[in-house]
C-alpha cells in the first residue's frame, strides 16, 4: 500500500471539493435559472470532459500549460512556480475534468425547485442573496452532497489527464490510481490488489451515498 | 410589522391599469377599494394570472400604473417599479408553492422577517387565526390540501400586506375542503380592511365571495362592475357567456323602451317585450340575454298569473336531474337551434311530468331580458 499515493489522492480531492463547490454551485444556479441563449454552448463545453477522451484533454493542457505560452506563462506567473508536472498542475486538471459531475447534479437540484417557490419568497419579503441562502440552497443541499461525492470519487479514480500532466512524481503527481498502475507495471500485485479495493469501497460508498441522497429530494 | 404611518396606508385602495401589445396583450383597467373583494373572471389564457403576478411585481407591464393609497408601485412612465419585496403584496399562488423544507411555523415567520424569534411568535398567532393551532411543526408535505392552503394565506399575512392576492386558491382542493375554505375566507375578509383581488375561472366562487368584479377577455378589461351586473347585465354577449349564461340570443329592437313604457324585439318568429332597451335604436341587431332564473315555466294544464308576459312555446329536449334541482332544456318552437335552459326544484319537474318531447311553455320575464350591443360572436 503506498500510503503517500493515497494521502495525496486524499489531498487532491479534497481541494477539488473545497475549490470546484462554490464555483459549482454559482454556475449550476446560473445554468438552472438562465433564459440566456448561451446555455445550451456553456452546458455543451460544461459536459466535454465526459466525453472527451482523458488524453486529448491531457494532451491540451500540456500544450496550453507549458511555459512560453501564454496561458501557461500567465499560470505561472499566478502560483509563482512551475504548473506542469507538479500538484498545481493535476489540481487544475482535477478541477476542468470534474466540471460536468459536480455542475449537473447541482444543476438538477436547482431546476426541481419551482419558480413559484422563489417567487413566494420575494413576495414575502426576502431579498434575492436571502431568496438562495434560506429557500434555494437547503433545497438543492441533497444535489451538491451527491455532487460532492462523485467528485470525491472520480478524482481518486481519476487516471489519464493526471498522468499527461502530472507525470509519476512520487510525493508531487502520484495518486492512487496511478500508483496502482505503477506497482502492476513492477509486478507488485499484491499492493495493487490493496489499493485497488480501496478505490472500489470508496467509490461504491460515494455511489451510495449519492443514491440515498436522492431519496431525500 | 408595521409602524404607525404604515397602518394609515394599508387602509387605501388599489387603482391600477396595464397596457401591453405582446408577449400578452394587455389592456386593463381595474380598481379595488380597502376592505373590498374583487374577482378577475375570465375564460383561461385571458392574463388573469398576469395580471396578479403583475400586481405583485413578478412581472412588469410595458405600459401603465399601479398605486395603492398614496403608494406608487408602479408607473412605467415615470419610470417607478417596485421590486416584490418592496411592494408589500401578500400573494397566495395556486399551487400554494410553500417552502417544503420549513414547518408550517417557519413558513410564515420567514415572512414576517426580523429576528427569527419573534417572528416565530408573531406566526404561531397567524397560523392560530387561520385555524391552524396545533399543526405548526408539520412540513408541507404533512399537511392536507387545505391546510397547506392556510399557512399560504397565513404567509401572505405575515408582512402586514397593503393588498392580498390570491390566484385560483381554492383550485387545488377537493370541494368539500374549497367550501369549508370559502366560508373561512369570508370570515378572515371582514378583519382584513386591504384591497383583496382574486383571480379565479369559476363564476360560482367570484358571485359567492366578491363584492365586484373585472371580467377579463384576452388581456381587455371589457367590464367592471357588481357580480349581479356583469351577470345580468353584460354589456356583450361574450361577456354573457363568461359569466356562464347560456341564454344568449339575437334580434332586432322594433321598438325603444321608454319610462313607464316597454321596448320590444323580434325574436324566433314573435315579438319579445324588454323594460329596459338601453341605448340601442329602432330596427338595430343586438344580441339578448334572458339569465335562466328569470325563466318561467307555466303549469302545465293549469292556468296561471303571469302567462301573458313573453311567453314562449316549445319542447322539452333535455332533462337533467341534479338532486334537488332540474335542469332542463327547451327548443323554441317552429326552430331547431334555438334552446332555452332553465332550472326548477325537482319536485316542480315531477309535478308538471317534464320528461323529453313534452310540450311546454315558458314566460320570459320582461325585467329580464337584457340587450346588449352588436351581435352574438361565436
Amino acid at each position: 500500500m503506498d500510503w503517500g499515493a493515497a494521502g495525496l489522492s486524499l489531498k487532491l480531492a479534497f481541494w477539488t471539493c473545497v475549490l470546484l463547490g462554490p464555483i459549482s454551485i454559482v454556475a449550476a444556479r446560473w445554468l438552472a435559472t438562465t433564459g440566456s441563449r448561451y446555455k445550451p454552448i456553456i452546458e455543451a463545453l460544461v459536459l466535454l470532459p465526459l466525453v472527451l477522451p482523458p488524453t486529448v484533454l491531457g494532451y491540451y493542457l500540456l500544450v496550453g500549460l507549458a511555459p512560453g505560452t501564454v496561458v501557461g506563462t500567465l499560470a505561472q506567473a499566478f502560483v509563482g512556480g512551475p504548473v506542469l508536472f507538479t500538484f498545481i498542475g493535476i489540481l487544475l486538471a482535477s478541477l476542468i475534468v470534474n466540471l460536468p459531475f459536480a455542475i449537473q447534479p447541482m444543476q438538477r437540484a436547482f431546476e426541481a425547485i419551482p419558480q413559484h417557490v422563489r417567487e413566494a419568497a420575494w413576495t414575502s419579503g426576502l431579498s434575492r442573496w436571502d431568496t438562495f441562502r434560506r429557500i434555494e440552497l437547503p433545497l438543492a443541499w441533497p444535489g451538491m452532497v451527491s455532487a460532492l461525492a462523485l467528485v470525491t470519487a472520480h478524482t481518486l479514480g481519476e487516471f489519464g489527464v493526471l498522468l499527461m500532466v502530472g507525470g509519476n512524481i512520487p510525493g508531487e503527481t502520484r495518486t492512487l490510481s496511478i500508483s496502482i498502475y505503477d506497482s502492476v507495471q513492477a509486478f507488485r500485485n499484491a499492493d495493487a490488489a490493496v489499493m485497488a479495493v480501496v478505490l472500489l469501497a470508496v467509490s461504491f460508498v460515494a455511489l451510495l451515498v449519492m443514491h440515498l441522497n436522492s431519496k431525500r429530494v | 410589522m408595521t409602524d404607525g404611518s404604515q397602518v394609515a396606508a394599508v387602509t387605501k385602495a388599489l387603482v391600477a391599469t396595464m397596457q401591453q401589445h405582446g408577449p400578452i396583450p394587455l389592456n386593463v383597467s381595474m380598481s379595488c377599494g380597502a376592505g373590498e373583494l374583487l374577482a378577475i373572471v375570465g375564460p383561461s389564457g385571458a392574463g388573469k394570472t398576469t395580471v396578479l403576478r403583475a400586481l405583485a411585481g413578478l412581472v412588469q407591464s410595458a405600459a401603465g400604473r399601479i398605486v395603492v393609497g398614496d403608494a406608487v408601485w408602479f408607473d412605467a412612465a415615470a419610470r417607478i417599479n417596485l421590486s416584490p419585496q418592496q411592494r408589500r403584496s401578500g400573494f397566495v399562488f395556486q399551487d400554494f408553492a410553500l417552502f417544503p423544507h420549513l414547518t408550517a411555523r417557519d413558513n410564515v415567520a420567514i415572512a414576517v422577517g426580523g429576528e427569527m424569534s419573534r417572528a416565530r411568535v408573531l406566526a404561531e398567532r397567524l397560523l392560530a387565526r387561520v385555524n391552524l393551532k396545533g399543526l405548526e411543526d408539520r412540513r408541507p408535505q404533512q399537511l392536507s390540501g387545505g391546510q397547506q392552503q392556510r399557512v399560504a394565506i397565513a404567509r401572505a399575512l405575515a408582512r402586514d400586506p397593503a393588498v392580498l392576492l390570491l390566484d385560483e386558491p381554492f383550485s387545488a382542493v377537493d370541494q368539500m375542503t374549497r367550501e369549508r375554505l370559502k366560508r373561512e375566507l369570508v370570515v378572515l375578509r371582514r378583519s382584513l380592511n386591504i384591497p383583496i383581488v382574486l383571480v379565479t375561472h369559476d363564476i360560482d366562487e367570484a358571485q359567492a365571495l366578491a363584492d365586484r368584479m373585472m371580467v377579463l377577455l384576452r388581456g381587455e378589461t371589457v367590464q367592471e362592475g357588481t357580480p349581479e351586473d356583469c351577470r345580468l347585465r353584460p354589456t356583450t354577449a361574450a361577456i354573457a357567456r363568461v359569466m356562464g349564461e347560456t341564454n344568449v340570443f339575437e334580434g332586432v329592437v322594433t321598438a325603444i323602451g321608454k319610462p313607464g313604457q316597454s321596448g320590444r324585439l323580434t325574436w324566433a318568429g314573435g315579438v319579445l317585450e324588454a323594460r329596459h332597451t338601453g341605448d340601442l335604436a329602432v330596427g338595430a341587431r343586438c344580441s339578448w340575454l334572458i339569465p335562466a332564473e328569470s325563466i318561467v315555466l307555466h303549469r302545465r294544464g293549469r292556468p296561471s298569473q303571469g302567462e301573458r308576459e313573453n311567453p314562449v312555446p316549445g319542447r322539452v329536449t333535455e332533462v337533467v336531474r341534479l338532486g334537488e334541482q332540474t335542469a332542463v332544456t327547451m327548443t323554441v318552437r317552429g326552430t331547431e337551434t334555438l334552446n332555452l335552459n332553465f332550472r326548477l326544484p325537482t319536485h316542480a319537474a315531477r309535478r308538471n311530468e317534464l320528461e323529453i318531447d313534452a310540450e311546454i311553455t315558458v314566460s320570459l320575464l320582461a325585467d329580464a331580458v337584457h340587450l346588449m350591443l352588436g351581435v352574438r360572436q361565436s
